[in-house]
């Protein structure tokens, strides 16, 4: 029997699974009033409200997908701010780290403002851009885009500089011109930098969204958040937690197979077939 | 030979590196070389390491600009990249994330010739390599990947190959096969070849021409050695004849001193 039950390659999902069912018994068993003699609160309700209830969480997360169908339209602004703060970060730390790599002069004039703005808590700008761009969707981009402007302008200079110099001088022998250099050499090379910090830059888009939307907004998940939380709604500032943890699972699967697809002239450990 | 024929022609050619951090430090890589390499003819350089065969090489494809002196290509002082030359480096020099016939390609693509997949497809079968157009250079093995880039050099027709040690990363066996390979490509298309090694027998199997360098610093021709064997030749076969040994033996009598000599210098270092 046990020789089943033992954690091995073959059942890992199912203990994968397993914890996450108990994780949420636990949960259930502390925080249902009247179901334990409370042992650390003086009230039997002072659990669930601080905590939660799985049940009612799961309630809450029923109605809003299925029986009431509302957290469609904040999904979607959730979605399409990280994409949008995820697209444009990339598209700008590229460029960026491209320009900065290539032109050593331009790269030693700006290096102090650009390690002095990595440094600097971004979130702290979410109420200026809040200003600046009003309370919509806009304001949430510009705060995902300075966290992962950075992310990507980093891998993205560190690639152009790990270029191998024999590639590059061999390019050059085969009649690349600059712009040729850049589009087959440089850009390829850098693009596996990019996608070792796209995981990471993925989740600080969403952090972006969330956090702007948490900090003033009228849609998105990060909104119905802040509401149940004005009124001590706990249930559904968990259900909210935990629809934001699986859109972002959801998202660096994504990730994983757009690099799985793009990626594959990397060579890979232990890629043999065992006969 | 006059020096507008000649293919490839190095006049009192010096390079000198400058470190970066300190310029005061200089090093003197080569100093006055004078050497040319005929149109069709194989020149092979042989010297200790570290005698600055490959700065020779280098300044010949345009990479280095020499700090003194001039050099010319067919008859033309070269400024910037040599653009008659292929090149054949002695690191690995593929493009990872392009396959073997995207990596053959590439120099026909960067000129912008109209059959370049066709082309290269036929190059790729030429060094024998038909079926493995669409690995990646890691699925390669070696000797593949040095396969490809001499397919890849080639397949642009240079009129100059410079080659870098290629097969100094191979086993002996492919790298007779490897040696033979471009023997036969060479006499085929009668290209001038400058080809830089360290291995004595692969320089007299394969050149018309051997010259030896002293040791580094300041690296110069000390010797140039006609190598009269009887063409089409066998890299293999060769080696057992009588003249064979007999040049082996002149030049290394030569190159000996300098091999020792770059050893001292290694060790003193």
């Amino acid at each position: 029997m046990w020789r089943f039950i033992k954690p091995n390659s073959r059942n890992l999902r199912a203990w994968q699974l397993g914890v996450l069912v108990a994780v949420f018994v636990a949960w259930h068993l502390l925080t249902t009033p009247g179901l334990l003699p409370p042992f650390l609160f003086a009230d039997d309700r002072q659990a669930a409200f601080f905590f939660g209830e799985p049940l009612k969480i799961f309630g809450r997360v029923w109605g809003w997908f299925i029986v009431n169908a509302d957290i469609y339209k904040h999904l979607w602004v959730t979605l399409i701010e990280t994409v949008l703060a995820f697209g444009i970060g990339t598209a700008l730390g590229l460029g960026c780290g491209l320009w900065l790599a290539l032109s050593p002069l331009a790269a030693a004039i700006f290096d102090p403002y650009i390690k002095a703005l990595n440094s600097m808590p971004r979130v702290i700008l979410a109420p200026i851009f809040a200003v600046w761009f009003g309370l919509g969707i806009a304001s949430k981009v510009a705060l995902g885009v300075t966290l992962v402007f950075f992310i990507v302008f980093f891998n993205v200079y560190q690639g152009v500089k790990e270029v191998s110099p024999v590639v590059l001088a061999n390019a050059r022998m085969l009649g690349a011109s600059r712009r040729q250099l850049l589009r087959h050499v440089y850009l390829p090379s850098a693009t596996s930098w990019v996608f070792s910090s796209l995981h990471t830059s993925v989740g600080l888009a969403f952090v972006g969204a969330v956090v702007g939307e948490y900090l003033g907004s009228a849609q998105g998940v990060g909104y119905l958040i802040l509401q149940a939380e004005g009124s001590f709604d706990i249930n559904t500032v968990m259900a909210g937690i935990l629809v934001l943890t699986a859109f972002a699972l959801v998202l660096d699967a994504m990730v994983s197979w757009g690099e799985r697809r793009l990626m594959k002239w990397q060579p890979k450990v232990g890629e043999t077939e065992k006969m | 030979m006059a020096a507008g024929t000649a293919a490839l022609a190095f006049d009192a050619v010096s390079c000198t590196f400058i470190s970066r951090d300190d310029p005061a430090q200089r090093y003197t890589a080569v100093r006055d070389v004078t050497l040319r390499v005929g149109a069709g003819e194989f020149v092979s350089v042989v010297g200790p390491t570290g005698c600055g065969k490959s700065t020779l090489l280098n300044m010949a494809a345009g990479l280095l600009t020499p700090s003194s002196g001039e050099l010319s290509v067919f008859g033309e002082s070269l400024a910037g990249i040599n653009s008659r030359a292929g090149y054949m480096f002695q690191a690995e020099s593929l493009m990872p994330w392009r396959t073997a016939l995207q990596n053959v390609m590439a120099g026909l693509e960067f000129r912008g010739i109209a059959n370049a997949r066709a082309q290269a497809d036929d190059w790729l079968k030429r060094v024998g390599l038909g079926g493995f157009g669409d690995r990646y250079p890691h699925q390669l093995s070696g000797g593949m990947r040095k396969r490809t880039s001499l397919a890849q050099t080639l397949a642009l027709d240079p009129d100059i190959i410079l080659m870098d040690e290629p097969f100094s990363a191979l086993d002996v066996q492919t790298r007779q096969l490897m040696e033979n390979e471009v023997l036969e490509l060479w006499a085929a298309k009668k290209k001038a070849v400058l080809f830089i090694t360290h291995d004595l027998d692969e320089a007299i199997a394969m050149s018309d021409r051997v010259v030896v360098l002293s040791a580094g610093p300041a690296s110069h021709p000390i010797g140039e050695f006609h190598v009269d064997l009887d063409r089409p030749r066998d890299v293999a076969e060769v080696r057992t004849a009588p003249r064979f040994v007999e040049l082996h033996k002149a030049i290394w009598d030569v190159l000996r001193e300098e091999v020792l000599k770059g050893y001292r210098q290694q060790l003193a270092a």
